[in-house]
């Protein structure tokens, strides 16, 4: 199970976990959806702890979510993003437009 | 002058199913092991890889599943060709292609793999004809280690 979620006060954090390519990224993309569905967060944590690869498929699934919350003025923040991953969103230019911790 | 060889190839063919996408990847860092790079450079080859290997699975055959050729090439100099052919429908405009953010795919793409591709290897040539298929050829040298003589 590529994400594990928990809500409290309108705050989404979820964990990803394991090689986020383009494999992946189909049932991860759905899993999202009914979880920011269910919940509707105004805040959206994504904790990236446990990724153990990622390409430019986790940069599509990261760029949705962030226009999802935009769409509702809500805020993205990823946080703790192993090296690899860290270089992915680098390259792609996402550390200039979305909050990295 | 010292002239430079290739020391070690590995080809390997497999379907155009995504499913093969950690396959190819965890393949190349096995082979390229025998190097000893660094983890940061394993970690980038991997990315490469991951980036060349799903465009083809993803655009290369777009009614069927076809077949993917990744061959590995190690040379004296510590460098590592990385070839990824397959025989699908073609790039109609390569420099199009290469643009970031241009995808043809569906938005589970981000139109930012050659862009990774283009800036985690020190070279990349992109070589395809419509309805014969495409090459993407890339190539990088690893950072010399302690001890030995390159």
């Amino acid at each position: 199970m590529p994400i594990t979620c928990t809500s409290s006060d309108r705050t989404l954090h979820a964990n990803l976990t394991g090689d986020i390519d383009h494999h992946a990224a189909k049932d991860l993309i759905e899993q999202f959806e009914i979880q920011m569905d269910r919940y509707v967060p105004k805040n959206l944590i994504i904790d990236c702890t446990g990724i153990t690869f990622m390409d430019s498929s986790g940069i599509a699934v990261i760029l949705r979510l962030w226009h999802r919350m935009n769409a509702n003025e809500g805020t993205l923040s990823v946080q703790n993003i192993p090296k690899q991953p860290l270089k992915v969103l680098r390259a792609a230019g996402l550390d200039k437009i979305i909050t990295f911790e | 002058m010292l002239s430079i060889s290739c020391t070690n190839e590995v080809t390997i063919q497999f379907l155009s199913r995504s499913s093969n996408e950690g396959f190819a990847r965890n393949a190349v860092a096995s082979f390229v092991a025998q190097l000893d790079p660094t983890l940061d450079e394993i970690g980038d080859i991997k990315t490469a890889v991951s980036e060349a290997v799903t465009n083809a699975i993803v655009h290369a055959y777009p009614e069927d599943i076809g077949k993917i050729m990744l061959r590995i090439r190690l040379y004296s100099d510590r460098s590592i060709e990385i070839y990824v052919k397959d025989w699908g429908i073609g790039i109609d405009d390569i420099e199009k292609a290469k643009t970031a953010m241009f995808t043809t795919g569906n938005d589970e793409r981000s139109g930012m793999g050659f862009t990774i591709m283009d800036s985690f290897m020190d070279k990349l040539k992109v070589v395809s004809k419509r309805g014969k298929g495409t090459v993407i050829t890339m190539r990088r040298r690893f950072s010399p280690r302690l001890g030995t003589t390159l």
